[in-house]
């Protein structure tokens, strides 16, 4: 068990840089999932953590050490990888047994930690498999398993649940949580998967470009998205954008189509008569209310997903499109007009410039 | 479709057979013969076999022809030191090499997998005067060094290992790495292992190969301690005036094919797995 802390660490592919400096401080036994959209430098940041990649600027440091230097063995991080990586010819037994073999452990112990690790993941009539002979869910199992008989200090996930089917990553999504729970042993997941990483993660790392956008909590990362790309990114379907205008006073914003709302006593000092970019999730919208928040809301597309209905449509002359997520289920005629209220708490402000978030 | 129709079954099956029998005619003519006795043979060629086939290849194996001054058993065993040496030489080489070229990174790789590439353009017969003269230099003549040695290595393997590895997913070596296994603790614990079906089918190849090695032994041995089978039975031949003893020479050639053969029944499976499929 051990902290892990990233400092300012950058990457570079030749002449490219993919990773710009980012820091974070990882805390023991901390689960920590790194987000991002494919392409943005997660796995590359892992894989520096792991010392697969060499760290071209910054420092990464492992219970107070830093590893920069260090062959990913003596890092003493496990890491479970997107494809598994089992050893194709070895059985699950030796598959787990190899890395502690390596390390020279006396072959009662390896066998205990081995049957141990099998106990737990259910994997114990398995022993004597071909990773070939295994369905994805036993594979991803095995490859958690070569990772806790290591008992590391840290564990690296690369996207382990994207080659299974939606019922089995729930399942093994809950295992991993469990896992965790039972094991504390700090972990960094990564995944571009948005509920994988609400449902796992003590604190999130967004990732846009080789940049981290924001850290925090999962519910921080949604309530209180620190700019426009965590906020269109994070939740589904993504946020929806508009652009507003800050009445002269502060205290109301003047939609498209002269509609207005009144901004719920934070008077937004600086911006008065500026421009500013208005975010809501689908969510928040809420069907038919005669308060005097309203808006007209003309209906284009409906989507029935059987606890929810998505209804995707635009306000003030198909200026702005707006999806809107309805509980239930709802039946619209293509175009006709509904009432839909914003609610005042739920309202994101975000700068047009440098697309940061205002606050009010 | 074929099936359903007893006609063209026959048909094809007749072509078959008589395919079969066009082929293996000289190989019973060779058996035959080798079943005689000289005299037998000469007189008007009989077509069943006879009752010498022990006292043949005893002869062959034991004795040896005359004038060749080597016994079949000798230079049966010469004829395998070789196959085996090259097959083994050949196997062990290319796997290190495409070792090399597929998991490090040193300047001029691409350059030396190039340079391995070109040989494949240049088969022995070529470059024989130059590899004599090296051999002869370092002398390698009359030795099983000099047999083996200069035929070791191999671009084609090489290459067919190298395209094999770079099929294997790089994660593989990241694990390896993370679980604490050095590069060589890779190749012999994961690399080689997993090659296990390649270096099968490469095996039959090459004991093939290197078996029927013919222009390579004869110029590079003259003492007969070094003969290899296919140089004995052609010396055989070479009798001038006198009369050649068909009866041991046949039995030799049937005792030539016999390692090819056996190889390749054994080893079939393997040598089919590893033309199809790679194990990942
Ligand atoms: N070995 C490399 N050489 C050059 N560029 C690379 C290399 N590896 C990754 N990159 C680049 O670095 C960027 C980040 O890649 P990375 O694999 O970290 O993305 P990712 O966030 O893990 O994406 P995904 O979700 O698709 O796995 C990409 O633009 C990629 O093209
Ligand atoms: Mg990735």
């Amino acid at each position: 068990m051990a902290d892990v802390s990233i400092r300012n660490v950058t990457k570079q592919f030749g002449k490219t840089e993919v990773i710009h400096g980012i820091s974070c401080d990882i805390r023991d036994g901390e689960f920590i999932v790194i987000l991002g959209p494919s392409g943005c430098g997660k796995s590359t940041l892992l894989r520096m953590i792991a010392g697969l990649e060499e760290i071209s600027s910054g420092e990464v440091a492992i219970d107070g050490r830093v590893v920069n230097r260090m062959e990913p063995a003596e890092r003493d991080i496990a890491m479970v990888f997107q494809n598994y990586a089992l050893y194709p010819h070895m059985t699950v037994y030796r598959n787990m047994a190899y890395g502690l073999k390596m390390r020279r452990m006396p072959k009662d112990e390896i066998d205990q930690r081995v049957r141990n690790a099998a106990k737990v993941l259910e994997l114990s009539t398995l022993l004597d498999r071909k990773p070939r002979q295994l369905s994805g869910g036993q594979r991803q199992r095995v490859a958690m398993g070569r990772c806790i008989v290591r008992e590391p200090k840290v564990f690296l996930f690369d996207e382990p649940l994207s080659n299974l089917d939606a019922k089995l990553r729930v399942q093994m999504r809950l295992e991993i949580r469990k896992l965790h729970e039972d094991l504390k042993i700090t972990s960094v997941y990564v995944t571009h998967d948005q509920v994988e990483a609400m449902t796992l993660g003590d604190r999130l790392v967004v990732m846009d470009d080789g940049y981290a956008a924001q850290t925090g909590s999962p519910i921080e990362v949604y309530e209180r998205p620190a700019n426009m790309f965590v906020a269109g990114f994070i939740g589904s379907p993504a946020m929806n954008f508009m652009e507003v205008t800050v009445q002269e006073s502060g205290q109301a914003l003047k939609l498209p189509g002269d509609i207005q709302i009144p901004l719920n006593g934070s008077a937004l000092s600086g911006w008065a008569g500026k421009k500013a970019i208005l975010g809501i999730r689908p969510e928040h919208l809420e069907l038919d209310s005669k308060g005097p928040l309203s808006i007209l809301f003309t209906v284009g597309q409906v989507e029935l997903l059987g606890a929810d209905t998505l209804v995707h449509g635009h306000i003030s002359e198909e200026k702005v499109t707006l999806t809107v997520r309805l509980p239930d289920v709802h039946r619209f005629e293509k175009q006709a007009t509904i009432r839909l209220s914003i609610s005042q708490e739920k309202l994101h402000l975000f700068d047009p410039e440098t697309k940061k978030r205002i606050d009010g | 479709m074929v099936a359903h129709r007893p006609f063209q079954t026959f048909v094809t099956h007749g072509i078959l057979i008589l395919g079969a029998l066009v082929l293996a005619f000289p190989i019973y003519v060779t058996f035959v013969a080798s079943t005689h006795t000289i005299e037998e043979v000469t007189k008007s060629f009989p077509l069943l076999p006879g009752s010498h086939l022990v006292e043949n290849y005893l002869r062959a194996l034991t004795v040896g022809p005359r004038d060749v001054g080597a016994t079949v058993g000798t230079m049966m065993l010469n004829s395998l030191i070789m196959a085996l040496g090259i097959t083994f030489g050949k196997i062990s080489i290319s796997l290190l090499a495409a070792f090399a070229i597929v998991y490090f990174r040193f300047r001029l790789r691409n350059v030396f997998f190039w340079m391995i590439f070109i040989t494949l353009m240049l088969p022995i017969e070529v470059r024989i005067l130059p590899t004599y003269k090296v051999a002869a230099d370092l002398k390698l003549l009359d030795s099983y060094s000099g047999l083996i040695f200069p035929l070791i290595a191999s671009a084609t393997a090489t290459f067919l290992f190298r395209q094999f590895f770079m099929t294997v997913p790089d994660e593989l070596c990241e694990a390896h790495r993370i679980d604490g296994g050095g590069p060589m603790r890779f190749f012999f614990d994961i690399l080689l292992p997993m090659s296990r079906t390649s270096i099968a089918a490469l095996f039959v190849i090459l004991f093939i190969y290197g078996w029927n090695q013919y222009l390579w032994p004869l110029l590079i041995t003259s003492d007969q301690k070094y003969y290899t089978l296919l140089i004995g039975i052609k010396r055989m031949l070479d009798v001038g005036e006198g009369q050649a003893e068909w009866p041991i020479i046949m039995a030799s050639t049937i005792l030539a094919m016999l390692p090819p053969v056996l190889v390749v029944i054994f080893m079939q499976k393997q040598f089919v797995r590893g033309m199809t499929e790679t194990e990942k």
